[in-house]
């Protein structure tokens, strides 16, 4: 048993934990922190994915120890990091997944969401293929991405003031009432 | 009377006369609505089993077979349980009722009592004080087993039966064998003027959820076990649960918490939900056991292997006159959902073609290997990739456009199937128009270069079934309304949100009928102490059902809440609206009242305000055994056009883009529709293309992680175009039908075609591996005489 020190999501936190367990296993068993999930424990999924200084990173491949006086963010930091710089609601990201429908079972969201977060840090207007190859390490099984691709658009978007367009189904849907209005 | 009886599909408040297509009666149903749960799961707040802990909580973990068939000679525990830190060690003995399902086939025990029949079959079970003493004390219960012949292949299953792999069944090692035989098929064959006769075959493949199996029990001092734990359907667990541990079903509570992907793969009672429940009970102390991803391979109920002979017959302008069909479904060591899987293998092929004649023999043995039962299109993807892989055999050889032959044999709206299926609203033209227009397949098939291909195919699959699984009078789905003072209206519902939205759906139902903000509006779902029965999350029922009975609760409400404001009003009760929180008078503008003063007006006049509601099917399916078993008050019907793209020198596919047309009725959130549609078609490609549960010469599992299984990624996903079509079903809520698993079923012989577009070669065994493509390649060239354009030419096979 050993007592880390960590930095997560702006709190400096000390916590008891055998040595070997992973930054995972410290974040749900002992923090809490269950918005952080664990879907293979061995690195195959991205379920695990916080950001450790801003990038990626594995939970379940990563040794409590390891990260010490590191600064962590899991899925719960960002709301209130986003209410601490003077926003309201859910951080724009978390809000644009809602909006655009990508959250079906959610397991998957947190980190996906995570990694979107690093994405746009360091570019903040990416394509769809940097959006595709930025979530590659985050498997979902649910959405077949493409909701998250727009999630992720929508959100750069919004923080560009720009638009993104219609979606497959509704420009069909959009087509079909006009073609229903035609006499 | 059902919900059903009492309304049509029109919007409950508009003026436009049922049936109408129009949206704009509609307040909540139809828009690209948040979800409930989105934010709390967006900002992982959301709780899903493994997320609870509990004061004093134990770990617990399994002991598996290394034998793929063997007999348990003696289990000693004796070391484990002196293992400080371990407080109980169960095995076989600690509960030997077998469970199924399937109320017939009950061929499962929590631990293996005599016999072990897959490597990773549950032995024993360990509760201590953390997970590395659990699996210290694994390692110290010493297993005697007595090896037995493996059964690794279907073909022998089906002929040997020494030793059997279940004692008690009569039929050896066959699991369940169906032949339906509708019309003289051999005559029309006979008659036919052209014949195709093939092979095909579909390799198995797993449901893969992120998230994987955990349960948690606790036990009250006065008795009373809590089961949370990842599972689709809470009532089935409930009553094995009562059954294996042998209590009365009231001191019983299941709860389903957020669920992490399902897709048909948490619908089984499963072996860890009996475990910790018996741990539980004899520590006094709660237990929670997570598999690890290794153990969710190995309890699998996925897609089953199939070896799929079909014989269709056409006339010369291409109207099928018969259909033949001859299956061998390998289904792994236990019955699971197995006798439904052997029915669906051959009763949901009947549409959106008509059949005039049609006969399947199903055949599904027991074999040494992890259990096969229901992904996502139960037992009928594999047969409908066979079926529509023929049918382009079939549109070559009489030189006809692929969409046009499936055209030709579309079988219409409120029909009758061959097999006596009663068939609904039918939007099947209308999928293949939208995905031949947006694919510019009539421009482009055929025209896109040696390498590049587009390829079509169809599909029916139910919205839930009239068989619930044991035989009983009762709803198949409940509802109960509470609605406070606040103006919060609180539904309890039994229906299990997985991630599809249904609890969203109920909400929606709810707002629309009682003119409320979704905001106003709670659901409790899939507690069994809190809310009604409803039958779970499978066959494509919640939406269908769950929101029948909703609108049957609410029309019960809604006449007590109109009748308090008309007569507070003293107007005619026809002209009072409820509408996005307010009651409105339609002839005078200026008089309105809020819902929470509509509800404390009621709750006034007729006391605490609640209601319930329900859903039965109607009387459906043929008058013959089995009949029922795949009746479906509404069918929905999909059509894909798939682009691939493959390199001749690697043998690699690709897919560029799929488009998917699926007719789910009325789309009561079509952005969950489409992201329905999208993850289906994601997940039939990656069938296709990259997945395969496969064993390997011993029966072991050959990759159980999900690197090894290869799930794509968001690099590997094609383009993915969802195209909702709406036919607007008399039957479903407001219209509505199923979109969770109909849309999966064409991608994949879609891409078999689409691949013979590109290439001139029909691969007809999955998954289409570098390796076959080259084979067929190989082949294609032998067979063919050195021409230009040979890829274009067709009729030559």
């Amino acid at each position: 048993m050993t007592v880390f020190s960590f930095h997560i999501n702006g709190d400096r936190v000390e916590v008891a934990a055998p040595d070997h367990w992973t930054l995972l296993e410290v974040l749900r068993y002992r923090l809490g922190l269950t918005g952080t999930k664990q879907g293979c424990d061995k690195g195959d999924c991205g379920a695990c994915t916080v950001l450790v200084d801003g990038r990626p990173w594995l939970a379940c491949l990563t040794l409590a120890k390891s990260v010490e006086g590191r600064e962590i963010t899991t899925i719960e930091g960002l709301m209130p990091a986003h209410r601490k710089s003077g926003g309201a609601g859910a951080d724009p990201l978390q809000d644009a997944f809602d909006r655009c429908g990508a959250l079906q079972c959610g397991f998957c969201q947190p980190g996906m969401i995570l990694s979107a977060r690093a994405l746009l840090a360091r570019n903040p207007r990416p394509t769809r293929v940097e959006i595709r190859h930025a979530l590659s390490g985050n498997l979902c099984r649910c959405t077949g991405y493409t909701q998250i691709f727009e999630a992720v658009e929508s959100a750069v978007a919004q923080a560009c003031g720009t638009t993104t367009a219609a979606r497959a189904w509704e420009a069909q849907r959009e087509r079909a009432c006009e073609r229903e209005d035609t006499p | 009377m059902s919900a059903r009886d009492l309304h049509g599909p029109g919007a409950p408040w508009g003026a436009a006369t049922p049936g109408s297509k129009s949206n704009t009666d509609f307040k909540v149903v139809g828009r690209a609505l948040r979800k409930l749960d989105g934010l709390s799961k967006a900002t992982g707040a959301a709780l899903y089993a493994d997320d609870l802990q509990l004061p004093g909580m134990l770990h617990a973990k399994t002991l598996r077979s290394p034998h793929p068939h063997a007999r348990v000679l003696r289990v000693d525990a004796s070391r484990a349980l002196a293992l400080p830190g371990v407080l109980a060690v169960i095995t076989g003995a600690s509960m030997p009722i077998k469970y199924g399902v399937i109320p017939w086939t009950p061929d499962e025990n929590a631990l293996a009592v005599d016999k072990v029949r897959f490597i990773g079959d549950p032995v024993a079970a360990v509760a201590a004080l953390d997970e590395d003493t659990a699996n210290a004390a694994l390692k110290l219960i010493e297993v005697e087993y007595q090896v037995l012949h493996a059964y690794l292949d279907p073909f022998e299953a089906l002929v040997r039966h020494d030793p059997p792999i279940h004692e008690d069944r009569k039929e050896g090692n066959i699991s369940k064998n169906v032949r339906l035989e509708f019309g003289a098929v051999d005559e029309a064959l006979a008659g036919a003027d052209v014949v195709v006769e093939d092979d095909y075959e579909f390799h198995g493949t797993t449901h893969a959820a992120i998230e994987p199996h955990c349960a948690l029990a606790s036990c009250s001092a006065d008795g009373v076990l809590t089961l949370w734990s990842s599972t689709q359907i809470t009532h089935y667990v409930h009553r094995a649960l009562a059954k294996v541990l042998e209590l009365p079903p009231h001191k019983i509570r299941v709860v389903q918490l957020n669920l992490g992907g399902a897709f048909g793969g948490k619908s089984d009672p499963f072996s860890l939900e009996f475990c910790v429940a018996k741990l539980a009970l004899v520590t006094g102390r709660p237990v929670k056991m997570l598999w690890t991803r290794e153990e969710v391979f190995y309890a699998h109920r996925g897609r089953h292997p199939m070896h799929l002979h079909y014989k269709s017959g056409a006339t010369r302008d291409g109207k099928l006159t018969g259909v033949d069909a001859k299956i061998l479904i390998d289904g792994g060591s236990y019955s699971s959902f197995g006798l439904v899987t052997t029915y669906y293998s051959g009763q949901l092929l009947t549409g959106p073609y008509h059949f005039p004649t049609y006969r399947f023999d199903s055949s599904r043995v027991f074999t040494n290997k992890p259990p096969c039962g229901p992904k996502r299109g139960h037992g009928s993807v594999q047969p409908r990739f066979a079926f529509e892989v023929q049918l382009d055999q079939l549109a070559e050889r009489l030189a006809l456009d692929p969409i046009e032959i499936r055209r030709r044999n579309f079988q219409g709206d409120f029909t009758r199937t061959v097999n006596g299926q009663r068939v609904t609203s039918n939007g099947f033209l209308q999928c293949l128009d939208a995905v031949e227009r947006a694919s510019g397949w009539k421009q482009r098939r055929g025209k896109l270069g040696r390498g590049r291909g587009l390829g079509v195919a169809g599909s029916m699959y139910i919205s839930g079934t009239n068989y619930p699984v044991y035989p009983n009078e009762m709803p198949q789905a409940g509802i109960q309304l509470k609605l406070d003072r606040s103006g919060l209206v609180t539904v309890f519902t039994g229906g299990n949100d997985i991630g599809q939205g249904s609890n969203s759906m109920v909400a929606y139902v709810v707002a629309e009928e009682l003119g409320l903000k979704l905001e106003q509006i709670r659901v409790v779902a899939a507690d069994t102490d809190l809310c009604p029965v409803d039958l779970g999350a499978y066959s494509s029922r919640v939406t269908f059902m769950v929101g029948n009975a909703a609108i049957d609760a609410c029309r019960k409400l809604r006449a007590q809440l109109v009748a308090a404001v008309a007569q507070k009003w003293a107007c005619d009760e026809r002209r009072v609206r409820l509408i996005d929180g307010l009651a409105i008078d339609i002839e005078d503008a200026a008089r309105s009242m809020t819902s929470v003063e509509v509800f404390q007006l009621a709750e006034s006049k007729f006391d605490t305000l609640g209601a319930t509601g329900s859903y039965n099917t109607p009387k459906l399916g043929g008058d013959y055994r089995g009949g029922t078993i795949g009746a479906s008050p509404a069918y929905s019907f999909t059509a894909h056009v798939v682009e691939c793209e493959v390199d001749v020198e690697t043998g690699r596919v690709s897919v560029v883009r799929a488009w998917i047309a699926h007719d789910c009725g009325r789309a009561l959130n079509p952005m969950i529709v489409a992201g329905q549609m999208e993850g289906s078609a994601y997940m039939g490609l990656a069938e296709a293309l990259l997945e395969h549960h496969q064993l390997n010469r011993f029966g072991l599992h050959s990759g159980p992680s999900l690197l090894d299984y290869r799930l794509p990624t968001s690099v590997d996903t094609p383009e993915l175009h969802a195209l909702i079509v709406e036919s607007i079903d008399p039957e479903g809520p407001y219209g509505a039908k199923e979109a969770g698993e109909g849309p999966l079923h064409p991608s994949i012989p879609a891409l078999s075609n689409a691949i013979h577009d590109a290439l001139g070669i029909r691969l007809k065994h999955l998954p289409f591996t570098p390796g076959k493509v080259l084979a067929a390649l190989r082949q294609e060239q032998a067979l063919r005489p050195a021409r230009p354009h040979a890829a274009l030419d067709e009729g030559s096979r």
